[in-house]
């Protein structure tokens, strides 16, 4: 192994809004901090390209309590109320704290708005914020592997520097895993680089996995380019022959996009934006200028001409599936290391529907600072052990199990947008064509694991390309194993809910993909069903 | 995608090939205009023309394919500098403009599903029973 090129307490593996609040957490906590990004800390990510609302509510019981009621009633049994209590406790507090960083404005009864932030803005503000705090912020350092212990526990990670082109190695006594979800390359904007890096680091390191069959939803985009989607709330839809389609409102929310869906299977669908609310109309520029480029620059006319749209799917940065968290500080099954954003499961705060908006910006924001302060108590109690040996455990890509060979590998991403972001395949999902897509990527994965042999920098895009895969694989397996239909999780052979469905089911497994459903806490279940 | 780096305006201080997530682009020789090196690779995001100081770079509207340009058409279009100057990128610290609007957000996203709500509403209430 490459002699390590920095020691340092806490490795922030990620560049978005989870990482740069878990290296704040961290550096607030005492500890040298090495934030490591495989873009840059300030446009990388879907926070950077997006606004982010956060879950925002007063300290006030009665309101805490309503909001929190509200997100039960939709979390299917897979929520916690205390995890959720943490998270806007920590939200309340934390926001304010960047008004050094962030120009809050008011709002319209003339007190600041902290709720909602843009992203180009916010992740500048988070970037100055952590760097003032003494972290070091390396960008274009992807990390390619986690290193580990004899005794199994997070020793560091390596990775190379794609401006640099060179290798690195970084020794710490814990690390933060935030490196985003995936939305498996289906051209949402800001996700290109969202390919389940972390998902696949933390599993070879032994980390599980949670929720990852919450993984099917989608966002509403002109068909040439992803946007955000604030103008398109109040859109008509048509078919190609002009007739009007009828399609339930966003707020029947899956119903809405099945709706959708079923009508683009059938043919184009085209957008008429013409009773978008009036106020919009004029100041959309000052919300969200990227919203308003990809019209003005193709000559269509946003809120009078129709337009092809289609939908662009999230994955698990809307879906709530990641690396499972096993106790209070945000730690996965590996000990020293935790996981923040939307590497980690959702499922704690918002169960089995999307927390896409506020609740999963508010979690970032918590479980980055929380990950974060407990690695920089884990470093001062046992030190960086940096002495110590420590050996890489990344897999396919990196360490073929036989003889190298060209992988296509465009064939194997083309594979992994079929399996999972085809419409009929997610909004219909079904046991047959679940089991085929489990085979299809089952021997993509192999080939790859058995094969692929990447060097200097080709082996970002070999380990992006494993990633997508292995996230594939994790979300398939977990759609086998949950035979109902639960928030997003929604099987055409199983619609209803079934009565001991109100469990989270665990995933992880390389060579073979198990799936083992948990007992949450309080609960005595007479039997584990085994998948 | 990204079109097109003008030359003549840019300064080679090779803020874009930085501040681009996605890593489409290379330095240039000796400290010149950057190279895009992997179009394949953009997500047509607007970063780079936000941080990009000199205004020099233009991304097409299509993320689906290669788009060519006209340069000096971009030029007169006005378009150079658009994100920057909508987003009021360069504001003094401290500066409430940039983001004044921006609490309208959520109010204006409701809006207008409220305003798909109240249509299917009167759809399906005009329709005959089933």
């Amino acid at each position: 192994m490459h002699p390590p090129d920095i020691e340092t307490d806490v490795l922030v593996i990620g560049g978005g809004m989870a990482a740069a609040w878990a290296a704040i957490g961290a550096a607030r906590g005492g500890a040298a901090v090495v934030l490591v990004d495989k873009g840059f800390v300030g446009t990388s990510g879907v926070t950077a390209t997006a606004g982010p609302g956060h879950w925002w509510v007063p300290p006030d019981p009665g309101l805490r309590a309503a909001a929190i009621e509200k997100r039960r009633r939709i979390a299917f049994g897979l929520a916690e109320q205390r995890w959720a209590e943490r998270v806007l406790e920590t939200t309340w507090r934390s926001l304010p704290q960047l008004a050094a960083y962030y120009p809050f404005s008011r709002d319209g009864t003339g007190a600041t708005f902290y709720a909602g932030v843009r992203g180009p803005e916010y992740m500048r503000a988070l970037r100055r914020h952590a760097l003032d705090l003494g972290v070091r912020v390396l960008d274009h350092h992807p990390a390619l592997e986690l290193l580990t212990h004899r005794d199994g526990s997070v020793a560091g990670a390596a990775g190379y520097a794609r401006l640099l082109r060179r290798p690195w190695t970084i020794r710490a006594a814990a690390c933060v895993l935030a490196t985003g979800g995936c939305a498996f390359r289906s051209g949402l904007i800001g996700s290109h680089t969202n390919t389940g890096d972390g998902y696949l680091m933390g599993a070879e390191a032994g980390a599980e996995l949670s929720g990852m069959e919450f993984s099917t939803i989608y966002t509403l985009s002109p068909a040439w380019c992803s946007t955000r989607t604030l103008p398109y709330t109040a859109a008509r839809f048509f078919d190609t022959a002009g007739a009007e389609l009828d399609i339930p409102p966003p707020m029947a929310d899956r119903d809405h996009h099945r709706a959708l869906a079923k009508a683009m299977l059938e043919g184009p669908v085209y957008a008429d934006l013409s009773e978008a609310p009036e106020a919009l109309k004029p100041i959309l520029r000052r919300i969200q200028p990227a919203t308003i480029a990809p019209f003005e620059r193709r000559g269509v006319r946003l809120f009078e001409d129709r337009f092809e749209v289609k939908l662009f799917g999230e994955g698990t940065i809307r879906g709530t599936g990641g690396l499972r968290i096993v106790d209070d500080d945000c730690q996965t099954t590996v000990r020293g290391l935790f996981a923040a954003g939307d590497a980690a499961t959702r499922e704690l705060v918002v169960g089995a529907s999307s927390g896409g908006g506020s609740p999963n910006s508010a979690w970032a924001l918590t479980s980055g600072q929380l990950g974060g302060a407990a690695a920089a108590r884990l470093a001062r109690t046992q030190g960086r052990r940096a002495s110590e040996p420590a050996h890489g455990q990344g897999r396919a890509g990196l360490r073929p199990t036989r003889a190298a060979r060209a992988v296509d590998e465009g064939a194997a991403i083309a594979a992994v947008k079929d399996e999972m972001l085809s419409y009929d395949k997610a909004f219909w999902r079904r046991r047959a064509t679940l089991e085929a897509a489990r085979a299809r990527l089952d021997d993509i994965w192999a080939e790859i694991d058995q094969h692929r042999h990447a060097n200097c920098l080709d082996q970002v895009a070999a380990r992006e390309t494993a990633s997508l895969v292995a996230t594939a694989r994790w979300s398939t397996g977990a759609a086998l194993a949950r035979h109902e239909s639960r928030g997003l999780h929604a099987r055409a052979d199983a619609p209803d809910l079934a009565p001991d469905g109100a469990r989270r089911l665990l995933v992880a497994g390389l060579d073979k993909v198990w799936t083992r459903f948990e007992t949450p806490p309080g609960q005595a279940l007479p039997s584990e069903a085994a998948a | 995608m990204i079109a097109h780096i003008f030359g003549d305006l840019c300064n080679g201080c090779h803020d874009c090939v930085t501040a681009c997530p996605t890593h489409v682009l290379d330095p240039g020789a000796q400290g010149g205009t950057p190279v895009i090196a992997r179009l394949d690779q953009c997500q047509t995001c607007f970063m780079c023309e936000l941080y990009c100081p000199q205004d020099a770079i233009f991304v097409g509207p299509d993320q689906t394919r290669a788009e060519t340009i006209d340069p000096a058409a971009i030029k007169a279009s006005g378009l150079l500098g658009q994100m920057r100057r909508d987003h009021i990128w360069d504001a003094p610290p401290g500066d409430p403009a940039p983001l004044s609007e921006y609490w309208r957000l959520g109010p204006l996203l409701a809006g207008g599903a409220q305003i798909a709500a109240e249509r299917y509403a009167r759809r399906h209430a005009q329709a005959p029973p089933a």
